[in-house]
C-alpha cells in the first residue's frame, strides 16, 4: 500500500523530469533558433561559431555556451532592494511558466495530469505568471523595472480577457474543459479542425498569446529604446536566467496550446480516410503522431520569430486600443455566432 | 471609404505582405563575410603596416633625407643618420610610433627613392609596452618579408599615378 504510494510518486516525478528536460532544452534552441531565423531575415548569419571539438557544426553549441555564461555570472542585488522577494520573483515566474505543463497533451494519453478542468488550470497558471513580473519589478527599487512591470502587467491582464473569450468559443465548439478531450473534438482531418469555424478567434488567440508573453511587436514591456529592459534591467546571472527560461517555456506553451485548440493537437491534417492513407509508404502520414503535435508547435514559434523580425513595436495606446476595443468585441460576436451554430448546426463545428 | 479601410485592417492584408518581405529575405543570400576564414579584398593602394624596401642588390633604399619625416603630420618618425664608410649617407635610426601614426601614406609619398612604403598588413597588434615603436630592423624585415606583393601592388597602381 505505502509501497504503491510511493511508486506512484516517484513515478510522477519520473514524468515530470521527461517533461521539464526535454523543454529545457528546447527553450535554449529556441534561443538559437530566434538569433539565426532573425538573423538570416535581416541577411545576416547569427551565430555560427561556437561548436564541438573544434567543429563548428553552424553554431549548435552556442545555447549551452550561453547558458554557462549565464550561470557563471554574479547576482547582483540593487541597492535597498528587497532581497527575499527579489529572489522569489524569478522562481515565481518560472514555476508558474513550468506549472502549466503539467495539463498538456502530447499525444493521445501521453499527458501529466488528465485533469478535467485542464483549460481553467492552464489560464490559472498563466495569470498567476503576472505575480512573478509585478514582484520583480518592485523588489528591484528601480524605476525602469517598475515602469516595466506596470505595463506589462497591464498588457497581460488586458489580453487575458480576449484570449479567455477566445477559449470560451473553443468550449462551446469542443463542448469539454478538457485538453485531451479538446483535440479529440478535432478528430479526422484538416477540415475538422477548429482552426477554420473559429478562425477569428484562432487568429486573436495567438495574437493575445505574443502579447500576453510580452513579445514583439507587443514588446513595451521591455522596450529596449525607452525602459531598457523593462521589469528584470535589475537581474543578472542565474536569476536572469530563470526569467528567459519562463519567457521562452511560456512562448513553448502558448504556441502548443494554439496547436491543441485550434489545430487538432496530434492529428494529422490527412484524415484517416483521405487519398494519402491509401499510398503504401505514406499510410503513416495519416496517423495521428506526437510528431505532428511537434510540427505544429514549431510553426507557431516560428511565427513568434518571424513577428520580431518584421513588424516595429507597438505604441502603448495602440496596444490596449487592441485589445479592449477590437479583439474583445470580435470574440464576443464570434462566440454568440458559434453558440447558434452549437445549437442549429452542431455539425458544421467538428464531430 | 471607412469600411474598406476596415477590412483591410481585419483580413491582415499589410501585416502578411510585411510577413512576405522577411520571409523572402530568409532565403536570400546572405551578405555576412565570415572574417577569418574569408576576407574583402584589398585595394592596391591599401595603408596598412609600414616597411622599408631594398634594392635587389640587396642594398637598403633609404639615402636618409627625413623627407618622410618632415612631411610626416603626426611626427610619428624619427631618423638620425651618419656617413657609411664608402661614403654614403645612411640611417642609424629610423622609428615609427605606430601610435602617433595615422597611415596617412604621406611618408610614402614624399619618399625619392620608393623606400618607406605602407604594406596591406593590417593584422598586428603589440603584447606590451614599447612594442609599438617599430625600428629600422624590423621595418626592414617587413619589407624583405612582403617584397614581392609590395612590388606587385606598385606596379598595378603604376599608370594612375
Amino acid at each position: 500500500m505505502i509501497i504503491d504510494q510511493i511508486w506512484m510518486i516517484v513515478w510522477t516525478l519520473i514524468k515530470i523530469v521527461a517533461i521539464v528536460l526535454p523543454l529545457i532544452i528546447v527553450v535554449a534552441y529556441l534561443t538559437y533558433a530566434e538569433r539565426r531565423v532573425i538573423g538570416f531575415m535581416q541577411g545576416r548569419m547569427g551565430p555560427n561559431r561556437v561548436g564541438l571539438f573544434g567543429f563548428k557544426l553552424w553554431g549548435l553549441a552556442q545555447p549551452f555556451a550561453d547558458t554557462v555564461k549565464l550561470l557563471l555570472k554574479e547576482i547582483i542585488f540593487p541597492a535597498n532592494a528587497n532581497k527575499f522577494l527579489f529572489l522569489m520573483a524569478p522562481v515565481i515566474t518560472l514555476a508558474t511558466a513550468f506549472a502549466a505543463w503539467a495539463v498538456v497533451p502530447f499525444s493521445d494519453g501521453l499527458v501529466l495530469a488528465d485533469i478535467n478542468a485542464g483549460l481553467v488550470y492552464i489560464l490559472a497558471m498563466t495569470s498567476l505568471g503576472v505575480y512573478g513580473v509585478i514582484i520583480a519589478g518592485w523588489a528591484s527599487n528601480s524605476k525602469y523595472a517598475l515602469l516595466g512591470a506596470l505595463r506589462s502587467a497591464a498588457q497581460i491582464v488586458s489580453y487575458e480577457i480576449a484570449m479567455g473569450f477566445a477559449l470560451v468559443g473553443v468550449l462551446i465548439a469542443a463542448g469539454s474543459l478538457n485538453l485531451s478531450e479538446i483535440v479529440q473534438a478535432q478528430q479526422g482531418g484538416f477540415l475538422n479542425w477548429f482552426m477554420l469555424p473559429l478562425l477569428p478567434l484562432f487568429v486573436i488567440y495567438f495574437v493575445s498569446g505574443v502579447a500576453e508573453t510580452n513579445r514583439a511587436p507587443f514588446d513595451v514591456a521591455e522596450g529596449e529604446s525607452e525602459i531598457v529592459a523593462g521589469f528584470h534591467v535589475e537581474y543578472s546571472g542565474a536569476a536572469f536566467a530563470l526569467f528567459f527560461l519562463g519567457e521562452y517555456a511560456n512562448m513553448i506553451m502558448i504556441s502548443s496550446l494554439t496547436a491543441i485548440m485550434f489545430l487538432g493537437g496530434w492529428y494529422s491534417p490527412f484524415g484517416p480516410e483521405s487519398w494519402i492513407a491509401s499510398i503504401n509508404g505514406l499510410s503513416w502520414l495519416a496517423q495521428p503522431s506526437i510528431l505532428w503535435f511537434f510540427m505544429k508547435t514549431g510553426f507557431f514559434l516560428l511565427l513568434y520569430l518571424w513577428f520580431r523580425a518584421t513588424f516595429p513595436r507597438y505604441r502603448y495606446d495602440q496596444i490596449m486600443r487592441l485589445g479592449w476595443k477590437i479583439f474583445i468585441p470580435i470574440t464576443i460576436a464570434w462566440i454568440m455566432v458559434i453558440a447558434v451554430v452549437k445549437v442549429y448546426k452542431p455539425e458544421w463545428i467538428g464531430a | 471609404m471607412k469600411m474598406i479601410k476596415y477590412l483591410k485592417s481585419l483580413t491582415l492584408k499589410e501585416l502578411f505582405k510585411g510577413m512576405t518581405v522577411t520571409g523572402k529575405y530568409f532565403f536570400k543570400r546572405k551578405f555576412t563575410i565570415r572574417y577569418p576564414e574569408e576576407k574583402t579584398p584589398k585595394s592596391d593602394r591599401f595603408r596598412g603596416l609600414h616597411a622599408l624596401r631594398r634594392y635587389e642588390n640587396g642594398e637598403e633604399r633609404c639615402i636618409a633625407c627625413k623627407l618622410c619625416e618632415a612631411v610626416c603630420p603626426a611626427l610619428a618618425i624619427s631618423i638620425d643618420s651618419e656617413m657609411r664608410e664608402d661614403g654614403s649617407r645612411r640611417t642609424t635610426k629610423y622609428e615609427i610610433d605606430l601610435f602617433k601614426c595615422i597611415y596617412c601614406g604621406f611618408c610614402e609619398e614624399s619618399c625619392p627613392v620608393d623606400s618607406i612604403v605602407l604594406t596591406d598588413i593590417h593584422e598586428f597588434h603589440f603584447e606590451s609596452e614599447g612594442k609599438n615603436v617599430l625600428n629600422k630592423k624590423q621595418l626592414l624585415e617587413i619589407g624583405d618579408m612582403r617584397e614581392k606583393e609590395v612590388a606587385q601592388c606598385r606596379e598595378n597602381d603604376a599608370e594612375y599615378r
